[in-house]
């Protein structure tokens, strides 16, 4: 990220890139589950190892509010926890797992994402509430086989937003 | 009417809540509220009108006196919709 960058409002297209996707992962756990999403934003420099930690503690201090809707979790933590870069990620899980949460669970999309600072991720936050609240799109992101079909489906939502 | 939205640290869930909020108020011509998104720890004693939360947050709000809507769907506009101006309404007319 430039300097100048710094600050700017991100939306998705800048925040959740081809990388930032895996499809038809294998976890055992909800804690397996944020393990993925959260490595991502470390692969790809957006948070440090330890963010992931605290992505974990997060649920495990305050409960599972994250899941937002059924089958869809957006585990995040704090910008002071190791955060380098705002962006997101988003993990299809082959088997969905528990949270824990009364009305949401199981869940099998893993939206996870890291913020420098109260604003900079607003905008994303906004297009993914807008693109998740269409279930034929929930369905084709469950369904993509592959990251580059997943990033298609989520470009060609995005544009019709 | 000055609205919370909650969640455990204030920018992601409880912010998704509030970008829903503030466009349902927009949608309807509705004015004069403010909705703003607050972490669980730095809401305690703050004075506000009505709470927004997740379903999962109930177990910290239990002793609320304020109202509180709990959302099930944080994307599900229409179930957002009906129980915020429900509450707006209710609140409203308890006021006249």
């Amino acid at each position: 990220m430039s300097k100048e960058d710094q600050g700017k409002p991100i939306g998705l297209l800048g925040a959740l890139k081809e990388n930032h996707l895996a499809v038809g992962c294998e976890a055992s756990s909800w804690e397996d589950a944020v393990r993925l999403a959260g490595g991502i934003l470390v692969e790809n420099g957006v948070a440090e190892e330890s963010y992931i930690k605290a992505m974990i503690d997060t649920i495990r201090d305050l409960g599972p509010y994250c899941v937002i809707a059924p089958g869809i979790a957006m585990p995040h933590a704090r910008p002071e926890d190791h955060v380098l870069d705002t962006g997101f990620s988003l993990v299809t899980l082959k088997d969905p797992v528990d949270f824990g949460s009364q009305e949401n669970d199981p869940v099998d999309i893993v939206i996870g994402f890291a913020a420098q600072d109260k604003n900079r991720h607003v905008q994303a936050l906004r297009e993914i509430a807008k693109l998740f609240i269409d279930r034929s799109f929930v369905e084709d992101v469950r369904s993509a086989s592959s990251t580059g079909k997943l990033y298609d489906i989520i470009q060609s939502k995005r544009t019709q937003l | 009417m000055k609205i919370a939205t909650l969640c455990g640290m204030g920018f992601g869930t409880s912010m998704m809540l509030k970008l829903a909020v503030d466009d349902i108020l927009k949608e309807e011509g509705i004015t004069g509220h403010e909705v703003i998104p607050w972490d669980l720890g730095s809401f305690k004693g703050q004075q506000v009108d009505l709470v927004v939360a997740p379903t999962d947050m109930e177990r910290h709000l239990k002793d609320s006196e304020t109202k509180v809507v709990y959302i099930k769907n944080l994307v599900d506009e229409e179930e957002i919709s009906e129980k915020v101006l429900t509450a707006i309404k209710e609140l409203e007319g308890a006021q006249e």
